[in-house]
């Protein structure tokens, strides 16, 4: 690489995972707010634009009074993204991790919503058994650590469906299923949402792919130009059920719809849905040789 | 559409007199409920030490925070941030709630079902929602927690909280047979079918 490699020392990322924690739970991003406003301008529902008027007053009020925007401080998922110049124990690095998650919500303190699945035992720690969930990818940038911060809400978690549909079902099977797993979800997903849409994989992969797209920033697209056709087709179609927000009735039923694929097998034809409420929260950390710059 | 002041607790006639599209606020003791208190309470048969006759009950599980007891803390613990979990999961406890504790009101966010609407309709009920993922809003109606049963559930515990202003909600379903929640997904799938035609699917 002809030059040394960056190092991250573990206890900046100790702090940092605490830091994002807490400060995803309190300060939505602005491109959610950006969203916020268009649905609010487009929205002609009196109903529907009396509770989108309570949201963006409930996001003032979180950043008046420093506090958390929503009670439920979801499932902690933490996304790293490691530059190719950047050297580091990633076993320290996931341990780093979970303690930054741990220490946040025994020292703010936060409801540990994480429980034993079977036991139903809440170590109020925010953390169990695989549990903070810590996706590690690469990256070309080579003198750059990324760690995105999601607190994923459960109402709108328990909104996630897979359909192992088969070749013959086609796109039609694809788009039908989206469209009808938004209307059992209903004002259960505390609308309005992103909607997470995974095309192809395997069940996995393509479960996964759905919670990439319902967590990615509004305004982004689909790499794949056949996938953003297929955003754009799906956010009109939902948005015309009249769900609205809260599923009180109204045209903001989503923030938009979000897909991500991947090529699949001759014989499947996989969609997963998840989605994510209006509380959209994120937070991120980018390392570099300069310092570590927080965002969104 | 009328709003209603109701201080809690309220009686059946008050609690009959709300339809949809009403609004409601409320001051008073409210109760925080959720998934493993109504398990415990009816599938495990913990009796509750509070008398919820009359009262309204919301789907929570707070941020709290220790604190030494005194008296703006009679219990110990600082709401940090209360809000409002889905009701849907909490659906086939209403009627024992109703039957067996007296209680009136729910609130939550994303309505309950059939059943519940039954029983709203026999006993004498109501759904007031609620706006989910406004929290920080919320907390500003709460002024206290005054007791807390169950709190081995912790977060899920029975609260009790004091409330000022706690509104304004909206009744979104009834004892008279209304929801605002059927009635949008009746909408919904009267507006299905050219969703699907508008993305070129094929009826099938």
């Amino acid at each position: 690489m002809g030059h040394a490699a960056m190092r991250v020392d573990p206890a900046a990322i100790e702090e940092t995972a605490k830091l994002l924690y807490i400060r995803a739970l309190k300060v939505l991003p602005d491109d959610i707010k950006q969203g916020f406003q268009r649905l609010d301008a487009g929205e002609t529902d009196a109903t529907g634009k009396s509770i989108l008027a309570t949201m963006i007053r409930n996001i003032a009020v979180a950043e008046k009074t420093d506090n958390l925007l929503c009670q439920d401080t979801g499932i902690p998922i933490y996304n790293v993204r490691i530059g190719r110049g950047v050297e580091l124990d990633g076993v320290a690095l996931k341990q780093a991790i979970r303690r930054g998650c741990e220490r946040a919500t025994r020292e703010y303190p936060l409801r540990s919503s994480v429980v034993h699945p079977i036991t139903r035992v809440n170590e109020h720690s925010s953390c169990g058994v695989l549990v903070p969930v810590i996706n590690i990818d690469f990256t070309d940038r080579a003198e750059e650590l990324a760690i995105e911060m999601i607190p994923k809400g459960s109402g709108s978690e328990n909104g996630s469906f897979l359909k192992m549909c088969i070749p013959a079902d086609g796109i039609d099977g694809i788009k039908t299923f989206v469209i009808d797993r938004v209307m059992e979800a209903g004002g259960r997903v505390c609308p309005p949402t992103i909607v997470g849409v995974g095309v192809g994989g395997t069940s996995d992969l393509c479960a996964h792919l759905a919670k990439v797209a319902a967590t990615r920033a509004l305004g982004s697209a689909c790499a794949d130009s056949e996938g953003a056709k297929l955003e754009r087709q799906l956010s009109a179609a939902v948005n015309s059920l009249g769900i609205g927000p809260q599923g009180l009735g109204g045209d903001s039923t989503a923030f938009a719809v979000h897909v991500e694929i991947a090529a699949t097998h001759i014989t499947m034809n996989p969609v997963a849905v998840n989605i994510q409420c209006h509380s959209a929260r994120r937070a991120t950390a980018i390392f570099t040789p300069d310092g570590v710059k927080i965002g969104f | 559409m009328t709003h209603h002041d109701l201080p809690t607790p309220i009686t059946e006639a008050q609690a009959r007199a709300l339809v949809i599209g009403d609004t409601v606020t409320l001051d008073g003791a409210l109760y925080g409920i959720r998934d493993a208190t109504l398990i415990h309470m009816f599938d495990r048969g913990r009796k509750t030490k509070f008398d919820l006759a009359g009262h309204a009950v919301l789907h929570t599980a707070p941020n709290v925070r220790k604190v030494p007891v005194s008296n703006e803390y009679p219990v110990g613990y600082h709401p940090v941030c209360v809000g409002t979990t889905t009701s849907a999961r909490m659906e086939r406890f209403t009627r024992p709630l109703m039957a067996g504790n007296g209680v009136r009101l729910i609130i939550g966010k994303g309505g309950l079902m059939a059943e519940t609407s039954r029983a709203f309709a026999e006993l004498g009920g109501a759904y007031l929602a609620i706006i989910g993922g406004a929290a920080a809003l919320e907390t500003t109606w709460i002024e206290a927690i005054v007791d807390v049963d169950m709190d081995d559930l912790n977060p899920e515990s029975l609260w009790q909280f004091q409330v000022k202003g706690f509104g304004p909600l909206l009744v979104a379903m009834d004892s008279h047979g209304g929801s605002l929640y059927t009635a949008v997904q009746k909408t919904a799938e009267d507006r299905r079918a050219a969703a699907l035609a508008g993305m070129g699917v094929k009826p099938s």
